[in-house]
């Protein structure tokens, strides 16, 4: 029972949080409502018996994607924010967001899962499982982080050819 | 208690929020960061199903194993796609989606 009561906690956090990420007109209080709901699904995690989870949650998404989007914010032009209205197409975009809620409810509803109680997985046997069979998969993710980090480092460095303002 | 259909409702609404950022937004960030949305929405859905599934430990491990991937391809796209904004903003002035059409045939 405690366990629901913290899990609405967790879904009004979440859930008003993303709504102020696509509806407020202030863009540093979409920063924060970004912040709100990943900490939210971070509460999830602990909900799931994952502390290792959340803890990655709350020092990736709330230590590191917010603070780099708050600083790409602060490298950009922030007075235009203010007035830059939704595109005049919104209720397209409501009603295919609508859509898809009412298939993903639909599936959740009408697809038969072979369910039992709420439990955890030990850390120590998802780290085996981790650094065994999807070792690869994890080599390449290391990769893909370099090749991000260098991408990212060459795309906005300034080059003496004429293409800078 | 909680059940699956929790977890799934709530990924779905999560889903349909950041859906809608994404399409109706005009600002590139604002896109991006309704893209983080989805991106989690999908985490909860994972962490729903490895924590109800019957299924052995070794196979619910997956459900963590995947979600730590999400996030880290998740950080990756995030830096690369703050590069680009920035080059974009450095050209042409501007991170309103409706100014950037020089790839619309």
């Amino acid at each position: 029972m405690t366990s629901l009561v913290f899990f609405y906690l967790a879904c009004v956090v979440i859930l008003s949080g993303g709504l102020t990420v696509v509806l407020s007109r202030n863009i540093i209080y979409a920063a924060f409502g970004l912040m709100a709901a990943l900490a939210g699904v971070a509460g999830l995690f602990i909900l799931s018996f994952a502390p290792f989870l959340a803890l990655v949650q709350i020092l990736i998404y709330g230590g590191a994607i917010v603070i780099v989007i708050i600083f790409a914010l602060m490298l950009t032009k922030l007075e235009d924010f203010r007035t830059l209205s939704d595109h005049k197409h919104w209720p397209i975009a409501l009603i295919a967001s609508l859509l898809t809620l009412g298939t993903i409810v639909a599936a959740a509803f009408y697809t038969p899962v072979n369910l039992a109680s709420r439990r955890g997985v030990d850390l120590s046997k998802m780290a085996h499982e981790l650094f065994s069979q999807w070792a690869i998969p994890f080599e390449i993710a290391s990769l893909l982080l370099l090749i991000a980090l260098m991408g990212g480092v060459i795309m906005v460095r300034k080059t003496d050819s004429s293409d800078d303002k | 208690m909680i059940e699956l259909t929790h977890f799934q409702v709530l990924s779905g609404l999560l889903f349909a929020i950041g859906l809608y950022g994404v399409l109706a937004r005009r600002n590139l960030i604002l896109v991006l960061m309704s893209i983080e949305l989805m991106l989690n929405a999908v985490n909860i859905n994972l962490i729903g199903y490895s924590s109800f599934m019957n299924a052995s430990e070794s196979h619910r491990a997956l459900g963590h194993v995947l979600i730590i991937f999400v996030i880290t391809v998740a950080a990756a796209e995030l830096a690369l796609a703050i590069a680009i904004i920035l080059r974009l903003y450095r050209n042409k002035s501007s991170i309103n989606t409706d100014d950037i059409n020089i790839m619309k045939w």
